[in-house]
């Protein structure tokens, strides 16, 4: 209510203008004697909280349907999140060991870069890759397999549906004994886990084009491949990239979780694993951020490609 | 539907044959070693030159060794009826308060699951409301909500569990919160998608009679929003035992079906492994089954898709 009093008077863009030195005061002042704050840190917090909060409130009001404000919202609350965590970890004096300030995990982060650069290359480009290229590569050339029987196609889909919904990430210690401790072991949990949601996905996407369609392309005289081509597997890509996008988070889980059974002495689960039985937690939050940007590029990446290939489906068009 | 039966029946089939037909290679090996140590001639005559032969050929040369195959203590890949006597033995032939019972471990994997479900899909619903409601909260929590779904958040498990036993917190608790966590987001974005799914028109109707926005959600958007919230429960069960799961991992937990995972790859206990993952499986299917059933018989009594 104050606000929509200030901004009645000020306007926008003058509230804004006023705030964000106040915001900035109120910040620098607490992270400055978050040290020796104890309790007090709590209402410097919820002054911090409610100052961002109210930002987000005038861009949400006001600005909402700017491409600008749609990425400073979630950011503002990300720093509201960010700045309750350190004030509170540095001011209540949160042993290192239950939780680490934020600032300590950057400073963690950048004077590890060659650790976990080598833990990438291991888990991601290594074993989540390979293993999700082989995996939906597989899935795909099955799901045409598939997709000229009927038979085939109405006995596996509910095989493949049963499949997709298990605890897959269990076949980690039996492929970790077949395939060894290497990445070799890691890719081969990630193509079982790729391969039936890529496998439903894709066959799915086939079934896409309508009769009409592909009566249309008899009429021309098309064969298989040319009526494949030309007309269902483009038809089928919107699907065909769903299955695509479910796999690249499972596929960076499969590589992860797979290194819990055993690893070389290399790669982010062991590297998570290991610190956390160090009790070295700024290393597994570092090893965390790695985790969590190598997924949302993975992810980024695929999604940016869909763009370019299915520029024509009414989702991307929007 | 008779005709789906059959195509699924041949499927299953031949998957199991060619699991039967894939246990002679996997374990020819082993199975001459130990035939070679009970004094039979086995062809070529030392383990050394049979490690660098084939597997086909090794079971050309000795096909008297492929019954072998199928019954080892400790094979590399267990015959399907070995896994389905563990299993029988496990579950019906044990009690079920023994430690050696797969029902007792499946009990506090399931426990742990049922618990961060619960959880997981209250606070997933609550927050759905929020954003539904709250233009400011759309505008900042349903990004990273959305994000968080391409992050592998199970990296986190290990931790979550290392720090609540610090802290004093053991047991179900922490498997509870990875639980919760992962079916978390899941119903966030399917109820977020289900409470927005009324039409401008049908909204409209309800602001004609007058409905406030309390009267509109629950006579509207809670309704409308039944089918998005089962398609994410369903999500969002299996990942929650995937998380107890994982949640058993890293501290050497001594019971649960992810403590007989770890424990059967130390000892290289190939069969408790296999069962135990079967276990999981069919504890999977069976939940995801049930919220199947309950989401006909719910939606068939609301009208849907009738």
């Amino acid at each position: 209510m104050i606000r929509d009093r200030l901004e009645m008077a000020l306007g926008v863009w003058m509230l804004l203008i006023v705030m964000l030195p106040l915001t900035l005061l109120v910040a620098t002042l607490t992270l400055r004697n978050a040290d020796v704050m104890g309790r007090p840190a709590l209402i410097w917090i919820a002054l911090f909280a409610w100052l961002v909060w109210q930002m987000i409130g005038l861009l949400a009001s006001h600005f909402a349907a700017r491409k600008w404000a749609q990425f400073l919202a979630p950011a503002l609350l990300g720093l509201i999140i960010l700045f309750a965590w350190e004030v509170t970890v540095r001011a209540f004096v949160v042993p290192l060991v239950i939780l680490p300030a934020p600032s300590l995990i950057v400073v963690r982060f950048f004077s590890s870069l060659p650790i976990l650069w080598s833990d990438f290359v291991q888990t991601f480009v290594k074993g989540a890759l390979s293993g999700y290229l082989i995996g939906c590569g597989a899935a795909f050339l099955m799901a045409i397999m598939v997709d000229k029987s009927d038979f085939l196609r109405r006995g596996l889909l509910p095989v493949g549906n049963f499949v997709a919904a298990l605890p897959i990430v269990g076949t980690a210690p039996i492929l970790v004994m077949w395939f060894g401790f290497d990445w070799q072991s890691k890719a081969a949990v990630v193509v079982v886990m790729v391969f039936f949601p890529m496998l439903i996905n894709t066959v799915a996407g086939l079934r896409e084009a309508s009769v009409m369609q592909r009566d249309l392309m008899k009429t021309y005289g098309a064969s298989y491949w040319q009526g494949f081509f030309k007309l269902r597997l483009p038809a089928a890509m919107p699907f065909i990239f769903n299955g695509l996008k479910i796999s690249t988070t499972l596929a960076l889980i499969g590589a992860i979780v797979a290194e819990f059974f055993g690893s070389p002495t290399v790669g982010m689960g062991f590297r998570i694993s290991t610190s956390v039985g160090q009790l070295a937690l700024d290393m597994v939050w570092a090893e965390i951020i790695v985790a969590a940007l190598a997924g949302s590029a993975f992810y980024g990446v695929v999604a940016i490609i869909e763009k370019g290939v299915t520029f024509w489906h009414p989702s991307q068009r929007g | 539907m008779p005709r789906t039966v059959v195509s699924v029946l041949t499927v299953v089939a031949a998957l199991i044959a060619l699991w039967y037909a894939a246990v002679v290679p996997m374990n020819i090996k082993e199975a001459l070693t130990s035939a070679e140590r009970a004094g039979q001639v086995v062809t070529p005559d030392s383990a050394m030159l049979r490690r660098d032969t084939g597997a086909f050929t090794l079971i050309t040369n000795n096909s008297f060794a492929i019954p072998a195959t199928f019954n080892q203590a400790r094979p590399r890949l267990p015959a399907p009826h070995q896994v389905l006597a563990e299993l029988w033995n496990t579950t019906v032939m044990k009690n079920i308060t023994s430690k050696r019972s797969l029902v007792y471990h499946g009990w506090i994997t399931l426990s742990a699951t049922l618990l961060g479900f619960a959880i997981g899909t209250g606070l997933g619903i609550l927050l759905a409301v929020g954003i539904v409601h709250s233009r400011v909260m759309d505008m900042s929590v349903m990004p990273w909500a959305i994000v968080s779904q391409t992050i592998p958040i199970i990296a986190l498990a290990p931790m979550i569990i290392v720090v609540l036993y610090s802290i004093g917190i053991q047991g179900i608790i922490p498997k509870a919160i990875i639980s919760a966590y992962l079916s978390f987001f899941p119903v966030v974005v399917g109820m977020v998608k289900g409470l927005r799914s009324p039409d401008a028109m049908q909204l409209d109707l309800l602001k004609t009679y007058s409905a406030g926005q309390v009267q509109t959600f629950w006579k509207l958007r809670l309704p409308a929003s039944i089918p998005y919230l089962f398609t994410s429960l369903k999500i969002g069960i299996a990942a929650s035992l995937v998380g107890a799961i994982v949640g058993e991992l890293p501290t050497g937990a001594v019971s649960g079906l992810g403590a007989r995972l770890l424990a059967g790859s130390y000892y290289g206990q190939t069969v408790q492994i296999w069962s135990a993952l079967f276990g999981a499986a069919i504890l999977a299917a069976g939940l995801v089954g049930l919220i199947g059933l309950a989401e006909r018989k719910l939606l068939k009594r609301m009208g849907f898709g009738t």
